[in-house]
Formats: structure tokens, C-alpha cells, sequence
């Protein structure tokens, strides 16, 4: 029997995997995809958010623990385990190393992007080139990996882990860590979260998922049923607003639209609805998901101008084209006069002074509502641009309640053999909102830790069974 | 954006639109930045018009690092393959600029034209061995190939195929210049591009663990023995350059000792040259298949092939000097020289040429102020 099965195949499962190999731990790791698409939604990212006290290797200038926490305490209004985020916040300083004896390479930000410099290790050639060298890390360290492999039940036995079963297919082990990340490729369970609305609309029917088609929650949904403890709240996940226009799955960051700020956006109604210069792009950037599922059909339109061109990073669809406002609004199939009414009243209420998009300027808007409360410029010059946004989930928030041995809960009390990590558990951290980077810092930090909690156990049991 | 466009807009071909499809989605993306110039190149650029297409085409060392780590390569609907759509752009650069413009189709059929220039080299020195009476197997005195070949004759042959080939790659890459109009070339920028080709730094992965061939393991094989191809390349070269001063200004004819400078260069280089298209046609023939553009293989093998014929010919030229092989042996060489000579502006070789003045504009276009702000 193997030692310990890890459930996934993504960067917590793969963190787990060799972490629970190096103590010494026979290792097997199921993953539900196909190798082609193997590794979840861990192939799509491209940085880690690390604190640390002075310059190190990629990152500039400091990012103390306490800053971190408090950036971590902003975004979820508190909603954290202060405990185990501080746990994740300590680790993410020193697990560099550790990721490059695994053949993790980082790169210095080229883009010349200062801010996040400070606070983010960008992954040489993205999440990807992260995920195959880990597996080849494991196949080396003498870890099976099986792919094709999705398990959608478990064998516990009082809260303990007895086998996984994959249809017919069963495989016992010692211990087991589950790391299959989140729900948000699991269309029933969306709908059901999000219900309907006031409109009668069923508005997760129109989200678009960046990441992988392979995390159905399908464990997730057996575990809580099982007894397991659950924690967060199911309409909780990351949601940006991307191009209406991205493939339903795995469109990832390339379907992003960085223009918001520098114009205005409306929705169906032709009519804005939030400030679109309330901060920093990369700050707003995780809410504006949320605010255009909230709009009549779950859509809406981030309009600019010729002067925004070259100032935000390019789309990757081409924007709907038009050299007068009118023209734009017919070819959007946006009704043109509450449209024009819409940016007449935003241009009137233009107060610009010295336009910098590169720190929080003095052009407002005044006596508007929402106001728009820096980088207001008129939209006057042709030709104008216009593209749609959809929801687009990043990942989901509600998990597996753990502690800081990783421990799956069943009814306050943790499990001996079976443990969590990544997206499965990243609730207990992330209550709501994100700051970027963090969901490696906690899956990497909690799969190491599921990972040894899980070859201890199994090795334990070596002795004594 | 400038709204007047002064440059011509001209039509893309299938595989122009392919890179311009596949920087695209790259340039809303970046995550490769960090492994070669391609990446910092395309983000001072919005859209790609087919010169900067070529550029940035022969700027890419095809080192297939950006493949194996793109989320959006095949089977994702995106199909994002960024060395094989620059491949195929690559090889209609080299054929688009060709000089005289029609021998460009010679790529084409580039396996073709390798073989029938290798055969009739070999059978025009045959021929000449034959008419010159002694046939070709006998013992010459001293190994002197002037015996078989008269210097006069040989340099009659070798002299306008040699002008003609430095004049045909110039021609091409000034036209290929031209297109990508590159702006001034500062010292630095000169420098700083010569390092970059003599080092083939972009092989190195960004991070010196090197290239991708078989998988997705990074290796430095191809990247150390293109470097014995090329620089035993220069050494035959030096070896040639160095007999012809001896020759002319020393009036030392050949043949040279062992331990003579022509000969020391020559069978270093040629061991060099061995060793180094060994193994570049046997990273060849395992290079992962989505890499590059399957359809010059031909090319690229028959030019690796050559090489290997001509440098290891010229070996066994050394070894059976003092035979009756020595005839023979010389006509397989002249003829594989030949060959090479006559193919080098119509086939794998032009890459270096290309790749040199793409990674010259990067120099200079690196020391430009970036037009193109997009911040984070
Ligand atoms: C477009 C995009 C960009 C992102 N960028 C960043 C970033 O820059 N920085 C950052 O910190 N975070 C980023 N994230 C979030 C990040 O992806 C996650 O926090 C992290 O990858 C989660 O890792 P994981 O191992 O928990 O889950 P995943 O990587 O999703 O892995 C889950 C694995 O489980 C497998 N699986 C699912 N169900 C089963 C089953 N039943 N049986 C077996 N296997 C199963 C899946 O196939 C997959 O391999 C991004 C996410 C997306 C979508
Ligand atoms: S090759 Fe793929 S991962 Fe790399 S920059 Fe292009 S789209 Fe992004
Ligand atoms: S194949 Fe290599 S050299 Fe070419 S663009 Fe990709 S990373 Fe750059």
C-alpha cells in the first residue's frame, strides 16, 4: 500500500506531493486531467505575493509580515483565520529556495512594474513552465502520477482516510492529501450558489470560468456531505471582469480588459454604475466581476476613448470601433439616447487637472453620481472603442475548514490521515476579496504542510501498524 | 495612435497572420518575457505589420521555451505555438529577400537543390580528376593536391562561387534590412548584438539552464554544439584564409606539415565541426515534433549534413594523404566545398545572417525610449 495518495495535480498537490516524498513517504498523485491539461488552475498564474524584511534576489525594496497582513485584513474585511494567514504570510518568505531545488525559475519584472516588484516573485514563463518542473521534480524523486484519474469519492472510516475511489477504481493508502482545488467548473453547483435574481435571471449561467474545466468541486460537495467542516460561503470566489468574448474555460490572463479606468463603463442599460476610478487598476481589478454580475444580464461595456490607447495593456480581441459616440452606442446595440445622455453628463462633469494614470490624479468627476474620482477625462476623441465584459471566476472560497497541520475537520476534530490544500482550504485564508498573488502563497504554503503532515502520519503508522 | 499612417499597409501572408494572431494573444499575456528578446520586443509594439512580423520572426532563436510553458498551446483552443508560427515566417524571409529574387523559390525544394549541388560538385572534380589523366586512385607525391588540382584551377572555381555568395547574403539581408527599418546602429548596439550572436545568448532560457528539445527539460546540448558547428566553421575558414596569405603573400605553396598553422586550424576546426553537426543533426532528429516548422527539416538536415560531410571529408583527406585514396578523397571534398558554397545564400545558413540583423535592431531598438506606456 502506498504511504500517501495525494488527490489533484495542481501546485498545492504538487507541493504535497514531493514535500511528503522528500520525508521519505511513498508518493502517488491522482489527477483528474488528461496530461495535456494537467495541473489545474495552477498553469495560469504568474506570480507569488512574498513578504519579506529587505531586498531578496527578485523582489525590491521590503515587504514586512505586518504589511502583508494588513493588505490581507483589507481585502477580506477580516474574513481570515488571522493564525493560519500569518502562517501562510511566514512561509511564502523562505519556500523560494525550496521552489527552486525544484527547478522553479523567477524573474526580475521587466515590465518595469515597481509595485509589484515589492510585493510579487513573477515565475519565469508563468504558472506552466511551474507546473511541469515540479512533475519533473516528482517523476525524478520517484512520485507515480496517474492522469485521467478523477476521484469522486473517498472511504473514511471515524474521520479517518481509508481509500480513494475513482468509479471502479480504488486506491488505498496511509494517509491522503486532497488538493483538487475549487468549485468553479461545477455549473450546477454555481447556479444553485447564486440562485436567481430579482430579474429573474440566473446570473451564474452567464459567468465565464478563466481557469480549468477539471475543478467541479466533486470532493469538495462528498466531503461536506460526509460530515466534513465546511468554511466560507459558496458565492464567495475571485471575479474579474473579462472580455464577454473569452472561451467559457481555461481563457486564464490573456482575456483580461486593463481599460476600465481610463474610461467609463455602462451596462445594458446604457448607464454607468460604479466608479470606475475609485484606485489602481490592480487594486479594483478583483471587484469588478462581482459589480457586472450584478448588472442586468450580467454584462456590461468599459468605453474609451482614442487618448487611453497605449496606455493599458492591449486586448486581446480587437474593441468595437466607431469614430462618434452615436455610432458606438448602435453598433454596441446600446440604446443611443440614454447612451449619449450617459457621456454628455460625464464629459459635462469632467473637472480635469494634470492627467497621470500612474498615481491617483486630481481629474474627477463633480455633481455626478456614482462619481468618477480620478483619471475623468472627457471622452471626446475618435475613434472611440468598446468591449464587453462577462464575470469571469477565478476561483471559488468555500472549503475545507483545516488547522495549521492541514487536518480535514470533522465535527471540530482533525482527521489523522487526511489533510487539504490549495484552493480546497484557501477560505479559511480568504474569507473574501484578493490581493494578487496570494492564492500561490497559500496553496504552496499549505500543500508543503499537508504534505509532511501526511508522510508523518503514514510513516507513523509504518511503525506502529 | 497616430491616426495619418505614413507606412504602406501590406496585405500578411498565411503565416504573417499566424504570428500576428499568436503575438496578439502573447502581447495580452507576457508571461514569456523572461525567456528571450522576442517578449520585450513585441510589448513596444500594439500591432505587428508584416516587417515587424519578419523581425521579431528572425529574432526568435526557436528555442521552444515559450511552447512547452504556454497555457494557451494546443489543445487549447487558442492554439498558441509561438516557434513554429515563427518558423514558417522565418523560411518565407529567407526566401522573400533571396537575391537574385528569383532563386528564392530554391527553398523550396531545398533538399532537392542540396543533393543535385552535391552531386554535380563531386562529379565536376570526378570528371577533372579523370581528364587530368592520372585518374583518381593513385599514390601523389607528398600528399600535394596541387598534383591532382592545380592551385590556379581550384582557385578559379572557388573564387567566383565565394564572391558570389558573400554578394548574394549581403544583397539579401539588406533587403531584409531595409524592410525592418532598424534606425542607427550605435557602437554599443553593434557590440552588444555581436556578443549576443557569438553567445547565442537567447539559447540560454533566460535563466542558463538553456534551451527545450525532446520535452520540456531545458538542456544546453543545442546550444554547445552549435557553438562547436559554428566556431569550427570559422576555424576551417581561418585555416583557408591563412593557406591563401601563405600562399600569396609568403609564397609558401601547400601542402602544409602537421604542425603548420593552416593545418592545426583546419583539423581543429574540422574535429570541431564533426562533433558539433553530430550532434546538432542528432538533436535534429529527436526535437520535439510541434517545434519549429516541420517543413524544413530537409533544409535544415541537408545543410547539417553537409556540413558534417564536408568537415569530416576533409578529415579523412588528412588521413589517406599519403594513399592512393588521396584523389578520390580530394574530389569528395572539392565537391562537398562546392556544394556548400553554391547553397549557402539558399538554405539553413541564411539564418545566421537574418538572425544577426534582427538581434542588431533589438540592440538599437532597446536604447529607444519605449512609445508604448501600458504600466501595470
Ligand atoms: C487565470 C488565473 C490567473 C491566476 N493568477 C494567479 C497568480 O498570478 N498568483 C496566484 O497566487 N494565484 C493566481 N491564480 C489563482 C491560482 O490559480 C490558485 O490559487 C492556485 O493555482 C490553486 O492551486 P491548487 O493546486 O489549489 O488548484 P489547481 O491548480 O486548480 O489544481 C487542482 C487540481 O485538482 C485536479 N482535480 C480536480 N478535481 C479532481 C478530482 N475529483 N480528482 C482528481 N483530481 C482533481 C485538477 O485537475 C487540478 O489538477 C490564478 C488563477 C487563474 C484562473
Ligand atoms: S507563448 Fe503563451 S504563455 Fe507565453 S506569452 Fe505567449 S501566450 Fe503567454
Ligand atoms: S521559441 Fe524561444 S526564442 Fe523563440 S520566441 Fe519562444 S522563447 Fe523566444
Amino acid at each position: 500500500m502506498v504511504d500517501v495518495l495525494v488527490v489533484g495535480g495542481g501546485n498545492a498537490a504538487l507541493c504535497a506531493a514531493l514535500m511528503a516524498r522528500e520525508a521519505g513517504a511513498s508518493v502517488l498523485m491522482l489527477e483528474a486531467a488528461p496530461r495535456e491539461w494537467r495541473g489545474g488552475n495552477s498553469p495560469h498564474v504568474r506570480n507569488l505575493r512574498c513578504m519579506h524584511d529587505a531586498p531578496q534576489d527578485v523582489l525590491v525594496e521590503a515587504y514586512p509580515e505586518e504589511e502583508f497582513w494588513q493588505d490581507l485584513l483589507k481585502v477580506t474585511g477580516g474574513k481570515t483565520d488571522e493564525h493560519l494567514a500569518r502562517l501562510a504570510i511566514r512561509a511564502s518568505s523562505s519556500c523560494r529556495d525550496w521552489m527552486r531545488s525544484h527547478g522553479v525559475r523567477f524573474q526580475p519584472s521587466l515590465s518595469g512594474a515597481l509595485h509589484t516588484a515589492r510585493t510579487n516573485a513573477f515565475f519565469m514563463g508563468g504558472g506552466k513552465a511551474l507546473v511541469n518542473a515540479y512533475y519533473r521534480s516528482a517523476e525524478r524523486l520517484g512520485v507515480t502520477v496517474r492522469y485521467e484519474t478523477p476521484i469522486d469519492r473517498l472511504e473514511l472510516q471515524d474521520g479517518r482516510f481509508v481509500a480513494a475511489c475513482a468509479g471502479e477504481r480504488r486506491f488505498a493508502a496511509k494517509a491522503c492529501v486532497l488538493a483538487a482545488g475549487g468549485f468553479e467548473s461545477n455549473r450546477e453547483w454555481l447556479r444553485e450558489a447564486w440562485g436567481q435574481n430579482a430579474r429573474g435571471e440566473w446570473p451564474a449561467d452567464n459567468f465565464l470560468i478563466r481557469g480549468s474545466r477539471f475543478n467541479r468541486g466533486v470532493l469538495l460537495k462528498h466531503l461536506i456531505d460526509c460530515g466534513a467542516d465546511a468554511i466560507g460561503d459558496p458565492t464567495q470566489a475571485h471575479m474579474v471582469a473579462i472580455d464577454a468574448r473569452a472561451p467559457l474555460y481555461d481563457g486564464g490572463i490573456c482575456t483580461r480588459i486593463d481599460c476600465v479606468s481610463l474610461g467609463v463603463v455602462v451596462n445594458r442599460e446604457a448607464k454607468r454604475f460604479y466608479d470606475e476610478g475609485e484606485d489602481f487598476w490592480p487594486k479594483r481589478y478583483a471587484i469588478w466581476g462581482r459589480l457586472v454580475a450584478q448588472q442586468p444580464g450580467q454584462i456590461a461595456w468599459s468605453i474609451i476613448d482614442a487618448k487611453a490607447v497605449g496606455r493599458f495593456m492591449p486586448p486581446v480581441f480587437p474593441g468595437v470601433r466607431a469614430d462618434s459616440l452615436p455610432e458606438l452606442a448602435r453598433q454596441l446595440g446600446l440604446d443611443e439616447a440614454t447612451f449619449m445622455r450617459t457621456l454628455e453628463a460625464y464629459n459635462a462633469a469632467c473637472r480635469a487637472g494634470t492627467f497621470d494614470h500612474t498615481v491617483l490624479d486630481d481629474c474627477h468627476t463633480e455633481g455626478l453620481t456614482p462619481a468618477k474620482t480620478h483619471w475623468a477625462l472627457p471622452l471626446d476623441t475618435p475613434p472611440f472603442h468598446g468591449y464587453a465584459l462577462k464575470p469571469g471566476v477565478t476561483f471559488t472560497y468555500l472549503g475545507l475548514k483545516t488547522n495549521e497541520h492541514a487536518a480535514v475537520h470533522f465535527d471540530g476534530t482533525p482527521s489523522g490521515n487526511l489533510f487539504v490544500a490549495g484552493e480546497m482550504m484557501a477560505g479559511n485564508v480568504l474569507g473574501q476579496g484578493y490581493t494578487a498573488g496570494v492564492g500561490m502563497s497559500i496553496g504552496t504554503a499549505f500543500g508543503r504542510i499537508a504534505g509532511t503532515s501526511a508522510a508523518r502520519a503514514a510513516l507513523r503508522e509504518r511503525v506502529h501498524g | 495612435m497616430a491616426e495619418g499612417r505614413v507606412i504602406p499597409i501590406v496585405p500578411l501572408s498565411a503565416a504573417q497572420a499566424e504570428v500576428d494572431r499568436v503575438l496578439t494573444i502573447c502581447n495580452a499575456c507576457r508571461y514569456c518575457e523572461g525567456f528571450c528578446a522576442v517578449f520585450p520586443a513585441m510589448t513596444r509594439r500594439l500591432s505587428f505589420p508584416a516587417a515587424d512580423v519578419d523581425y521579431l520572426a528572425n529574432l526568435c532563436h526557436n528555442c521552444g521555451a515559450c511552447l512547452h510553458a504556454c497555457q494557451y498551446a494546443p489543445p487549447h483552443e487558442f492554439a498558441v505555438n509561438v516557434p513554429q508560427a515563427m518558423a514558417r515566417v522565418r523560411g518565407e524571409t529567407y526566401a522573400g529577400h533571396a537575391w537574385p529574387r528569383a532563386l528564392g523559390v530554391l527553398y523550396q525544394r531545398n533538399g532537392l537543390v542540396l543533393s543535385l549541388a552535391l552531386a554535380s560538385g563531386l562529379a565536376l572534380f570526378l570528371v577533372l580528376a579523370v581528364m587530368r589523366e592520372g585518374g583518381f586512385w593513385q599514390r601523389v607525391d607528398g600528399g600535394n593536391f596541387y598534383a591532382v588540382f592545380p592551385h590556379g584551377l581550384m582557385v578559379s572555381l572557388f573564387a567566383p562561387v565565394f564572391a558570389f555568395v558573400v554578394l548574394a547574403l549581403a544583397m539579401a539581408v539588406r533587403h531584409f534590412w531595409r524592410g525592418i527599418s532598424p534606425g542607427e546602429a550605435s557602437g554599443p548596439a553593434v557590440g552588444e548584438a555581436a556578443r549576443d550572436a557569438l553567445r547565442l545568448r537567447y539559447l540560454d532560457g533566460g535563466h542558463g539552464e538553456g534551451c527545450n528539445e525532446a520535452d520540456d527539460r531545458y538542456t544546453l546540448a543545442r546550444r554547445r554544439f552549435h557553438h562547436f558547428t559554428f566556431y569550427g566553421f570559422l576555424l576551417c575558414f581561418a585555416a583557408t584564409c591563412v593557406a591563401t596569405l601563405y600562399h600569396y603573400l609568403f609564397g609558401w605553396p601547400a601542402p602544409y606539415g602537421v604542425t603548420s598553422l593552416p593545418k592545426l586550424l583546419g583539423i581543429t576546426g574540422g574535429v570541431s565541426l564533426v562533433i558539433g553537426t553530430a550532434g546538432l543533426g542528432w538533436l535534429n532528429l529527436k526535437r520535439h515534433p510541434t517545434h519549429g516548422d516541420v517543413a524544413q527539416r530537409p533544409m535544415d538536415r541537408g545543410f547539417i549534413a553537409l556540413l558534417f560531410l564536408t568537415a569530416s571529408s576533409g578529415l579523412v583527406l588528412m588521413l589517406v594523404r599519403s594513399t592512393a585514396a588521396l584523389p578520390l578523397a580530394l574530389c569528395v571534398h572539392l565537391g562537398a566545398v562546392m556544394a556548400l558554397f553554391l547553397t549557402l545564400p539558399y538554405g539553413k545558413f541564411a539564418h545566421g545572417v537574418f538572425r544577426v540583423a534582427a538581434l542588431l535592431k533589438w540592440a538599437i531598438e532597446k536604447r529607444q525610449p519605449n512609445t508604448v506606456g501600458v504600466g501595470e
